[in-house]
């Protein structure tokens, strides 16, 4: 597998106008290597070489949540990998990106973030005018909308999916067994969920809005790894969810996602 | 009548949440009660507002909301120029947005998990007359220690979690810090002196003492 991955064969990413109203300064702040100055009078602009830096694994949900934002907008950016196995994310360098010690962190610049969450609205901010929109388009309402259903994945959807993830598969690969009471427990969760989502998308094509949001996106790691398991049929016996997610993940962008975990 | 309606139980922290950016914004609502204890919100016509029969649902005119973080950032962005300013103090400022942004999603997914089990156990388990599960809240603390230690290191270089100004990041953690201070783990907040000082500064703010009562 090659270690390090340009997202695409292009000549050398443009130079970017970092935002004036921020001094870069070096920081040894966990959390960013941003320093907010009280300074009433924004400063020249900096001229910074555009490039991000994903620092994460195909493999994790968390990071192909991240790459999928990336390529919906058609962004270059370098794939650092992170020795899970040694434990690199639970020292440094790595947690001074993130203190928390999770994959995905993101440089942008002299910008570090972490929370796939975060990440992905940073991108669909930062990059509105690039690729795919990501948000719905509309005023403060429909931004809302969005958000709903960004915390509905996150909050009722991914919480008990990954569980189902992890003991179905992550288990097995770490020479642990699936525990088949978690994983029926677990489903009795998930077909509830699901059964909302039904109802949703027969009256939205996507969950947020008829545009494929970052709401939908959200989902794609996790649903990816579902549907190769008996858990699938728990999408395809609903309708409208199977056609949800037939749409999703027939995306090109996603397909760019599952690529690299096959490198 | 006020256009801005919050359908919910003032005693949970996923409502007070959203009644605690309401009076930072200075906003008149109506607080519509949920009964919980008849399992109102698992019934319609709540079901109708929040599919997931959980509280709070929220209305603004013709807008209907639910899922309590939503709730506070649209109030956040929607009534911007009123009461408090909950967004980083340069909002149109992308990269400081996605930092305030990482810390909405560290106190959902690192903090509020660990924080609302220890909540449960050793509160809301009583009045339904059940027992603490020690090895739970042990569990849980040493999970909370740990984003505690994280805080600490952030606070240390800035007054708030985003910043120097106060944010919905540390808007959303209150409700619940709120009932800890009220438990043994109380000791996790008081022993991590900026982890303190930040805890005392944002349970004494008027809208914060207001949700109390």
């Amino acid at each position: 597998m090659r270690t390090i991955l340009q997202g695409s064969l292009l000549p050398p990413p443009p130079i970017k106008l970092s935002h004036s109203s921020l001094l870069f300064s070096p920081s040894h702040s966990h959390y960013s290597n941003l320093k907010f100055t009280t300074k009433s009078s924004p400063s020249p602009p900096t001229i910074t070489m555009a490039s991000i830096k994903v620092h994460g694994v195909p493999m994790s949900t968390a990071t192909m949540r991240v790459l999928a934002a990336l390529y919906e907008k058609d962004l270059d950016f370098e794939l650092i990998p992170v020795d899970m196995r040694a434990g690199a994310h639970k020292q440094e360098p790595f947690v001074s990106l993130n203190p928390f010690g999770q994959i995905p962190a993101l440089q942008d610049g002299d910008l570090t973030l972490f929370e796939s969450r975060a990440i992905t609205e940073y991108i669909a901010d930062e990059y509105s005018e690039k690729g795919e929109k990501l948000m719905c388009p509309g005023c403060n309402k429909v931004k809302a909308i969005t958000k709903v259903w960004l915390n509905v994945e996150g909050q009722q959807f991914d919480p008990i999916a990954s569980k189902i993830a992890f003991e179905r598969i992550f288990k097995g690969m770490f020479g642990m067994t699936t525990d088949p009471a978690a994983v029926q427990e677990l489903e009795g969760k998930l077909v509830r969920v699901l059964d909302i989502y039904e109802a949703r998308l027969s009256k939205s094509e996507f969950l947020a809005c008829d545009c494929f949001t970052l709401a939908d996106l959200h989902h794609l790691p996790v649903i990816h790894y579902l549907m190769g398991t008996d858990s699938k049929t728990l999408f395809e016996s609903r309708p409208k969810v199977a056609e949800w997610v037939k749409k999703i993940t027939a995306r090109p962008a996603w397909a760019k996602v599952v690529d690299l975990q096959k490198q | 009548m006020a256009s801005i309606k919050v359908f919910g139980h003032a005693t949970t922290t996923s409502t007070r949440r959203v009644l605690l950016t309401l009076q930072e914004k200075n906003l008149d609502y109506e607080l519509v009660n949920v009964e919980l204890k008849d399992g109102e919100h698992k019934k319609e016509p709540f079901l109708s507002r929040n599919p997931f029969g959980q509280v709070p649902a929220f209305e603004d005119g013709d807008l209907k909301l639910f899922e309590s973080r939503a709730i506070t950032q649209y109030i956040a962005h929607r009534y911007k120029d009123q009461g408090t300013n909950l967004l980083p103090a340069d909002s149109k400022n992308i990269a400081r947005y996605a930092i305030m942004s990482i810390g909405m999603e560290v106190e959902a997914h690192q903090f509020d998990p660990a924080a609302s089990k220890l909540a449960w156990e050793q509160l809301f388990k009583h009045i339904y007359g059940l027992t603490t599960d020690k090895a739970v809240v042990a569990e849980e603390e040493a999970k909370l220690a740990k984003v505690l230690d994280v805080y600490e290191a952030r606070l240390k270089e800035f007054k708030y979690l985003a910043g120097e100004t106060f944010t919905l990041t540390d808007l959303h953690h209150i409700p619940v810090i709120q009932y800890l201070l009220g438990t043994p783990t109380k000791k996790l907040f008081t022993e991590r002196p900026r982890v303190n000082e930040w805890v005392a500064e944002i349970t004494k703010r008027p809208a914060s003492q207001k949700i109390l009562q």
